[in-house]
């Protein structure tokens, strides 16, 4: 594990070096993530000036699903993010050499291409959190202090695992790269509204298969006080955890199977 | 103009060979389809006539601009030029007998049309099962919807087409495509239509060039010009695309005089 993660530093700080070179260039990009995350948050402040509520919620609540989600998926982005090019290493062939270095090849898969310009996004989810936090009416005890950082660690998670299993998904299907995106920035999306909006069979979908709703929407109901339009029992509302850990089990095997199934593309 | 429809043609045919990645792309623009449709009911529901449109009008239009995505490359890039400047592999493009900026636009459209039919159909599709969705009333308006999509093509491809040729002079301007995008997602109309702009920032974006690409076709889809003002409408998209396909021709010239490719 150690050496997983020091061999994705190593990788990691290259690419860093390599993006570097083109400092103009490297600096516009910053700048363009930070405004197409920050057109996200506009697109919520439009909606906001034409009414007061969306499903119940304020634009302040909004402010922190959204800022809950959206760092939750830039911290994964910008740790694994370059992993959904996996396929496109299969298919030029390029991921057998990673292979056939002494490396775990997740790790080095997830550094492939890392970029600072990733920082942008976070940058900015973090901002709206940080507004939020002050402009929602929530008293910040200790408690609820606490099940914030455990719904941001479990979101964090959630986002790495479905990150892999899109990864691994590509062992399947090389081409499949935009279904990732489907689950990833579509998954962030759908998440950064009250999911009181959607059609319930949507509900049960993110709650029962794909586990999106634990990443910010069931602890925020008991942190903002709102009403479950499923009305599970309370508990749920401290499951985030236990949901990031099932997935990450789901992911891990994912991605071992996967790994298992290759057999490369090339003579 | 034989050999820029048979660019066009074996453009087509070049994006048809990427099966797999169109379908996981048409997915995902149909799960986005969804996710949207269902925000902005609950925005209509609150507010039942904003803007002029009805909740099956903006549903129509959120499925819309999922289908126009890929076909108006609305986040930029989708033209080879770029990285062809950067490997020198533009010296070669320059040397064709056929005219520059006219070779590339009938390859876009070449793209564009495939697109139509393999990006464009799905999510519509799809999304009209779920949702009650709007269709234009007479074949007038169909055609009228289908010359408006090519001049939003043209528009599209004028302005990535004067992005890419950026390239002559920054070498990465992969920065600049990015900012491009983010330009056209947002005053396009694609990111939420442009009623829902508050105050001045409504009549600012449908006075940009970008309204030309999501909001103009989309309005004529669903009916909101008829006689003059669908002619104006289309006049109005075909002007942009006159004009920045014109400054692209300046910024070819510019171009190809400094150009120096090295190597042998």
């Amino acid at each position: 594990m150690v050496e997983a993660l020091r061999c994705y530093a190593l990788v990691a700080a290259a690419w860093t070096r390599a993006a570097a070179q083109y400092r103009l260039s490297l600096c516009l990009m910053i700048l363009a993530t930070l405004l197409i995350t920050g057109l996200d948050f506009v697109e919520i402040l439009i909606v906001f000036a034409n009414t007061g509520r969306l499903g119940g919620f304020t634009v302040a609540e909004v402010g922190f699903l959204y800022g809950v989600a959206a760092t939750c998926l830039g911290v994964a982005d910008l740790l694994i993010g370059s992993i959904e090019r996996l396929g496109d290493r299969i298919r030029d062939g390029s991921f057998d050499a990673m292979l056939l270095r002494p490396a775990p090849a997740l790790a080095l898969a997830a550094a492939d291409q890392f970029s600072v310009r990733r920082l942008g996004k976070l940058v900015q989810s973090v901002g709206v959190l940080g507004w939020s936090l002050s402009a929602v009416d929530v008293e910040w005890t200790p408690p609820r202090a606490g099940l914030l950082l455990l719904m941001l660690a479990s979101g964090t998670v959630i986002f790495l695992a479905v990150f892999v299993i899109g990864a691994a998904f590509q062992f399947v299907a090389p081409g499949g790269r935009e279904t990732m995106n489907a689950f990833t920035y579509g998954g962030g999306y759908l998440t950064q509204f009250p999911l009181g909006i959607y059609a319930r069979h949507v509900i049960q979908l993110v709650t029962f298969v794909i586990p999106l709703g634990f990443i910010n929407w069931y602890p925020a109901l008991h942190l903002l006080g709102k009403p479950d339009p499923l009305h599970l029992p309370s508990a749920t509302h401290y499951l985030s955890p236990a949901a990031a850990a099932v997935l990450m089990v789901v992911a891990s095997a994912a991605w071992a199977a996967g790994l298992r199934r290759y057999r490369s593309t090339g003579s | 103009m034989r050999v820029y429809l048979r660019v066009a043609w074996l453009s087509c045919r070049r994006y048809a060979t990427y099966r797999a990645a169109t379908v996981a792309g048409a997915f995902t623009n149909t799960i986005f389809g969804f996710i949207r449709a269902y925000v902005l009911l609950a925005v209509w529901h609150a507010r039942p006539h904003l803007g002029g449109y009805d909740a099956t009008d903006t549903v129509t239009y959120c499925f819309l601009g999922q289908s126009l995505i890929m076909v108006l490359a609305i986040f930029g890039g989708e033209l080879d030029l770029a990285e062809r400047v950067r490997t020198g592999a533009i010296g070669i493009d320059l040397y064709r007998p056929v005219d520059f900026q006219a070779w590339w636009y009938a390859g876009d459209l070449g793209r564009g049309g495939y697109q139509v039919l393999v990006r464009g159909l799905p999510p519509f599709l799809v999304g009209a099962l779920v949702f009650k969705l709007r269709l234009p009333q007479s074949p007038t308006l169909w055609l009228a919807f289908a010359v408006a999509v090519v001049l939003a093509l043209s528009v599209s491809f004028a302005l990535r087409y004067l992005v890419a040729m950026t390239t002559f002079w920054l070498v990465d301007n992969r920065g600049l495509e990015t900012l491009s995008g983010v330009a056209a997602l947002f005053f396009s109309g694609m990111l939420l239509p442009l009623v829902m702009f508050p105050g001045w920032l409504e009549p600012t974006a449908r006075a940009l060039p970008w309204a030309a690409m999501v909001q103009v076709p989309a309005d004529v889809f669903l009916g909101k010009h008829s006689g003059v003002g669908l002619v104006g409408a289309l006049a109005a998209q075909a002007a942009w695309a006159l004009v920045l396909l014109l400054i692209g021709r300046l910024v070819t010239q510019l171009a190809s005089r400094r150009l120096a490719i090295s190597g042998g």
